[in-house]
């Protein structure tokens, strides 16, 4: 993943004047993630002690990381205490390298407050992450979609099947283990009838 | 199991008002429908894999295929997300020029929507006159980058074209050749006792059933609830124009054409105020060509045509995304389609899509 990227940069030094000069300035303040404390995390702290793993900031956006097995209590907190009534966005991210290897994103928005908060959980490879349909039910085809391309599992959802793939479909395409021309070449060839891998 | 009065009917993917290749399995109770299920992703174009194989440069033509009558406002939020992931902003001619072109997609967005609406419910006539304007939207676009639909308009840190010479008194003349226009689709519409007795009290949409299917955009405002990201987290240039935002009472289809009517008139208004001083100065700010975003990560909404479309992108410093995940409106507003459909009759489940205004492409991916 990280290996190919590098060459551009490496190859483009010596030619143009102006360039080696622009990627270098941005390396120094490369901590953008600082901690955050402010009264929301105070208060969360307060309430859920260690569930809160972390609380930083990211580019001005607040992101907060807590326990797994906490999420459902704390996203309710969120909801109904803290007025964070929207959940804009749920998603994944694959680090493939770490010990837990998925990162469950949640993009919340309070109306009242019109305020975002970033919620994280991590989970390992085989790991169950607690359904929030109950608290917020736009989170039904966002897990869906997230299990549909990550193959996380979300328990307590209602009705956790693909969404996007065929049902029959084998494999998870957005972890950094498949392949972009990979194919689930036995389905393509028994559905469409056409022998894909171009 | 299915009671002795029950069948389920298949609508789509093919049918020519679910816009695009949605199937929607349909329960009913007589015509009555009882429940729906909507099947997606016969569009799926894997988009975010497609994004972490590309470097930001070369992925920012795809995110205007999403959804392909409204990619000006789709490759704007992906290029501020890629901003703010840079730490760069576009210079203020460069902004005003976007939010000149974005209201004007808006436009164009609504019109199709309302064309298509329309004729789904069965009034014929609108769809030519929605088509007459947006062709005019269409041709500004084209003379502004050569591109009618699939506009790849901006660049990041600005804009790459500057504007074409007669641009303001293009925009100018379409402006003021729209006032009357929309009055037109109106004498149509507004008052026409089928389109009223097709839409009022048609796929109801309380304000907290709204918020919480996450529902955005014109559908939300038709419950009731006052939000538009324009005003709540400006971007562009929105901050510098007055303009109103239109909320409905009810949240039934005749609201949320209400809502869109007016927002057309908005979005006229704000492209009017924008064409009257457009601040010289460059267009495009100081980005070098390798992109190297610092590694971390950033989530930018900006408010589509649809409603929120939010770019989550997290970078691992080199030039490819790490990770980019679109929120994309029409995918979590279908999704309240089922609560707006039950208890209607099926002729209602047509105009119940409409409403909605979906993009197949967005929704898919």
């Amino acid at each position: 993943m990280s290996a190919p990227p590098a060459k551009p940069a490496g190859a483009s030094a010596p030619a143009a004047p102006p360039k080696p000069a622009a990627p270098a300035p941005p390396k120094p303040p490369v901590v953008l993630q600082t901690p955050l404390d402010n009264e929301l995390v105070k208060r969360i702290r307060a309430k859920f002690g260690a569930a809160l793993l972390e609380a930083l900031e990211d580019r001005k956006q607040a992101i907060l990381v807590v326990d797994r097995a906490r999420l459902v209590d704390i996203s309710l907190f969120l909801r109904d205490d803290e007025k964070f009534d929207m959940l804009a966005d749920l998603t994944a991210v694959d680090w493939p390298k770490r010990e837990k290897r998925f990162d469950v994103v949640l993009n919340l928005y309070s109306f009242p407050k019109n305020e975002r908060l970033r919620l994280k959980v991590h989970a390992a490879d085989a790991e169950e992450v607690p359904s929030v349909v109950s608290v917020w039910p736009t989170a039904n085809w966002q897990e869906r979609e997230v299990f549909d391309m990550f193959g996380i599992i979300f328990s307590g959802h209602p009705d956790l099947k693909r969404i996007l793939l065929p049902d029959g479909w084998q494999g998870y395409p957005l972890r950094k283990d498949y392949d972009i021309l990979q194919q689930d070449t036995a389905w393509v060839r028994e559905n469409l009838g056409i022998e894909s891998g171009q | 199991m299915l009671g002795a009065d029950e069948l389920v009917i298949n609508m789509g993917p093919q049918h020519p008002s679910t816009h695009g290749v949605l199937r929607v399995k349909l329960k009913l109770d007589g015509e009555r429908v009882i429940g729906s299920e909507c099947i997606i992703g016969y569009l799926h174009r894997g988009v975010e894999k497609i994004a972490e194989n590309r470097t930001y440069q070369q992925f920012a033509p795809y995110v205007d295929r999403m959804d392909y009558v409204a990619a000006v406002s789709s490759g704007l939020g992906y290029c501020e997300a890629v901003e703010k992931l840079l730490l760069v902003e576009a210079p203020p001619r460069a902004r005003v020029i976007r939010t000149i072109l974005t209201e004007l997609q808006r436009i164009a967005s609504h019109l199709l929507w309302l064309g298509t609406h329309a004729l789904d419910i069965g009034a014929l006539t609108p769809l030519f006159y929605c088509f007459r304007e947006r062709e005019e939207i269409l041709k500004i676009f084209e003379k502004y980058c050569g591109a009618r639909l699939t506009t790849h308009a901006f660049r990041f840190g600005g804009l790459q074209y500057e504007a074409y010479d007669t641009f303001e008194k293009d925009v100018e003349r379409f402006c003021k050749d729209f006032e009357s226009r929309i009055v037109e689709y109106e004498t149509l519409l507004t008052q026409n006792r089928i389109w009223i007795g097709r839409t009022k009290g048609v796929g109801i949409l309380t304000a907290a059933d709204a918020i919480a299917f996450g529902v955005t955009g014109p559908v939300l405002r038709a419950s009731g609830v006052k939000w538009d990201i324009r005003k709540a987290a400006p971007y562009a240039a929105y901050d510098q124009y007055k303009f109103e935002i239109p909320v409905g009472t009810t949240g039934d289809t005749y609201d949320r054409y209400l809502v869109r009517m007016e927002e057309m008139r908005q979005s006229r208004l704000i492209c009017l105020q924008a064409i009257e001083n457009i601040p010289a100065g460059p267009i495009l700010g100081k980005v070098g060509k390798v992109l190297k975003p610092p590694p971390g990560e950033v989530y930018h909404a900006i408010e589509a045509p649809k409603g929120e479309i939010g770019y989550y992108i997290v970078s691992d410093g080199t030039v490819q995304p790490y990770r980019v995940h679109i929120r994309p409106p029409s995918f979590i507003n279908l999704q309240a389609f089922d609560r707006m459909v039950r208890g209607h009759l099926v002729a209602d489940v047509v105009a119940i899509i409409g409403t909605i205004d979906i993009v197949l492409g967005e929704v898919d991916r």
